[in-house]
């Protein structure tokens, strides 16, 4: 049922974007590779959720391709997203884990172990029977998490995953992506908070205005960064 | 219905928790009007039959053309009505083979017990209905082509007038039946032609009193017919005769002639009068 | 004794004869709800989740026959099922089944339409995380009915209202045969037209108690549902 071949390298390659004449992503040259995380950063209306959505495989550019692992329209079975305002189904934690497992192709005599072992590492053990739509921001957020990885994937791209989260809920969520990091998973996240950015480290990619302005390590871009738009940005100005 | 038909409610109760499948083997639909139904008259009469034969019969209460039409289109196994026109035209369509006249009972002109148009005791039938018109008294029509709205326009035609032309706004035609007509006559302060059965069975009397009786043209014929097997082969021909012979027979006669309101005999059998 | 006085007797004697009535409306109206989920619900859904051309057209018009007229439903059952028609040789007019039918296809309609806008809504909802987890088409529109269980509820609960509450389709296709067709509304319909206005009000109340009853019993399992379902 797996998919044998790796969705890794994600390329982007003039990749354009369009929603209702408004021009979303601008020639997105891009590559994601395994090992470290990736931080996309800018400011709200920059075109990092699309370009998270893109490389999931969920919208088509209009112009250019994507590719993973060098095939194009390869079947999002190694790669798994969270949505920035995740929507739980109408049942239990467990449940939701549940059919995602099922969706996954994952064997049904592996699905308790597995529901067992994801509500343990998002820290909900003994949560599984409560009604998932019931549960507070900061469960449903960590719940969307271990859905996310219920697919096992290669690839887990994450759409601002704390933005309404308050600082506790934000920590515990954080720990669990690095822990996820640090196991293998290649972790594409966007935000537009530079401590989270900071903090989760890895590449950063920093958009503007649909287009990728300036990528680099994220302790030099912090320290150093190269484009005008991105020192201001750094420093908390407002882009246009 | 409820309330003097309790053994037949219970039969029927019964028989409709025991085995429906056999019941549905020993069963006939009869197309009948609203008459003989609201009349009471079936309640009374099924029952017996039921005891002797074993065959129930499920009857459907329309108008005397609905009923007829039922018949022709092969949805009921005998047609029990009282038009003897629309029935000899049945027969002559080939629907039926034979018509056998079963009874009869009477129509009456039921009037405001005020009587606004002073006709009350009136003796000739024709003298009253002119005098409703003239003097524009409302008067509620059946107009649903049933028996008694026919029997309806026969009297008028027997009297002159050409309804259809002569009708104002006195003269309500409500296309329903013949609760529905008694209904609305006793709401409008209407007269209103009634079979007597009907009439006898009415709750909603409130006002209404019976103005006109007694005229021989107001007698009232009902004849029953089996539907013809060879225009519809599912026709259950001989549960079907097993009924209409049941009728015409001296116990069916008898049990016809036992059904009373009040004291009151409601239908007069008269088998035996080959040119009823 | 007063008809009003004999309509409470019959309730409180349990009346066999209104047992029977009584009876034979919740068989008939809930079969018939049954018969319109098997076809509505899928039948709605399909619509929800396909896209193709006159898909307006389609939604307008299912819209417009929630408002069915009975007596024309009846008629067309009638004719259908009368000696003479198509299908004659059933040999059903005039029984239970052909009221059934009757009543199946004035509340298919309505549990289709209610269905159709229930599940979009909750398609539009789900359908980025359907497609995240690329969730196959069969295990969608499953999901979908499950998760919309309590809202199409109330959609089976107004066709079932429907069906109870009309006298026009089943009085023609059904005759309004004594012990065998009469139903608590055409039992109104022959009691009002017999004048026997008191009786015909007091079985007015028995039906709608039932109703009420039916809908007491369908919204205490939707909130228990609900409660654990979390919606």
């Amino acid at each position: 049922m797996r998919a044998p071949s790796s969705d890794l390298p994600i390329k982007f390659q003039n990749v354009t974007l369009r929603a209702r004449g408004v021009v979303i992503l601008d020639a997105i040259y891009a590559s994601f590779r395994a090992g470290k995380p990736s931080v996309l950063i800018g400011p709200n209306g920059a075109g990092k959720s699309t370009l998270l959505r893109a490389a999931m495989g969920l919208v088509a550019p209009d112009d250019g391709r994507i590719t993973w692992g060098g095939r194009e329209n390869a079947p999002p079975d190694r790669r798994a997203i969270m949505f920035q305002r995740p929507v739980m189904l109408r049942r239990s934690a467990a449940g939701n884990l549940r059919f995602a497992l099922a969706a996954a192709g994952i064997a049904r005599t592996r699905h308790e172990e597995r529901v067992h072992q994801l509500l343990a590492l998002v820290g909900l053990q003994g949560l599984g029977d409560r009604p998932a739509r019931r549960m507070s921001g900061g469960e449903q957020q960590r719940l969307a998490l271990a859905r996310a990885l219920a697919r096992e994937p290669e690839i887990l791209f994450l759409d601002e995953p704390a933005a309404s989260l308050d600082p506790a809920a934000t920590k515990a969520l954080e720990d669990t992506i690095r822990q996820v990091a640090r196991s293998g998973v290649t972790v594409i996240l966007s935000t537009h908070d530079l401590a989270q950015a900071r903090r989760i480290g890895g590449e950063i990619i920093f958009m503007n205005r649909g287009r990728i302005v300036e990528t680099g390590d994220a302790d030099a871009f912090f320290i150093h960064p190269e484009t005008d738009a991105a020192r201001r940005f750094i420093a908390g100005e407002l882009l246009t | 219905m409820f309330k003097h038909s309790r053994f037949a409610a219970l039969a029927v109760g019964a028989l409709m928790l025991a085995t429906p499948a056999a019941a549905q083997d020993k069963s006939i639909v009869v197309s009948s009007t609203t008459s003989t139904v609201d009349s009471g008259l079936f309640n009374h009469i099924l029952p017996l039959f039921k005891a002797k034969t074993g065959i129930e019969v499920k009857v459907l209460s329309q108008g005397t053309g609905q009923a007829l039409d039922t018949g022709r289109r092969g949805d009921a196994d005998v047609v029990f009505v009282h038009a003897k026109s629309a029935e000899e035209k049945f027969l002559s369509e080939g629907f039926a083979t034979k018509r056998y006249p079963v009874m009869y009972n009477d129509f009456v002109i039921v009037g405001p017990k005020s009587d606004p148009a002073a006709i009350k005791g009136k003796k000739d039938v024709g003298d009253a209905l002119k005098t409703l018109m003239s003097k524009q008294a409302t008067f509620i029509s059946r107009g649903d082509k049933s028996g008694t709205h026919s029997a309806e326009l026969n009297l008028w035609k027997a009297v002159g007038v050409d309804i259809d032309k002569d009708k104002g706004a006195w003269y309500k035609s409500i296309g329903q039946g013949m609760g529905a007509a008694l209904n609305t006559a006793a709401a409008d302060n209407a007269y209103v032609l009634s079979d007597r059965g009907t009439w006898l069975n009415f709750k909603n009397k409130d006002n209404l009193q019976v103005v006109v009786e007694g005229d021989k043209r107001l007698f009232n014929q009902y004849g029953v017919m089996l539907v013809n097997p060879a225009k519809h082969p599912h026709v259950k021909k001989e549960l079907g005769q097993q009924f209409i012979d049941w009728l015409v027979s001296a116990e069916g006669q008898k049990a016809i002639a036992g059904y009373k309101i009040n004291g009151e005999q409601l239908f007069y059998p008269n088998a035996s009068d080959a040119s009823a | 004794m007063n008809s009003g006085q004999s309509a409470l007797t019959l309730v409180l004697t349990a009346d066999p004869a209104l047992i029977a009535i009584v009876k034979l409306s919740l068989t008939v109206s809930l079969a018939a709800v049954a018969v319109a989920a098997v076809i509505g619900i899928p039948f709605g859904a399909l619509i929800a989740l396909t896209r193709f051309p006159g898909r307006s057209g389609v939604i307008v018009v299912l819209n417009a026959m929630m408002g069915l007229p009975p007596v024309v439903v009846g008629l067309a059952v009638y004719l259908l099922l009368s000696r003479s028609g198509p299908l004659g040789n059933l040999g059903i007019l005039f029984t239970p089944q052909a009221m059934i039918v009757a009543q199946a296809v004035l509340v298919t309609p309505i549990i289709a339409a209610l269905t159709r806008q229930t599940i979009e809504d909750l398609w539009s909802e789900y359908r980025e995380e359907f497609a995240a987890m690329d969730v196959g088409p069969v295990r969608r529109v499953l999901t979908l009915i499950s998760d919309a269980k309590f809202s199409l509820v109330t959609a089976l609960l107004a066709g079932f209202g429907r069906a109870a509450a009309e006298v026009g389709a089943i009085i023609i296709v059904g005759g309004n045969i004594e012990g065998f067709t009469r139903t608590m509304t055409t039992a109104i319909a022959l009691e009002t037209s017999k004048g026997d206005l008191p009786l015909a009000v007091g079985l007015g109340m028995v039906l709608m108690t039932i109703v009420v009853i039916v809908n007491s019993l369908a919204f205490a399992a939707r909130r228990a549902g609900e409660m654990r379902a979390g919606s």
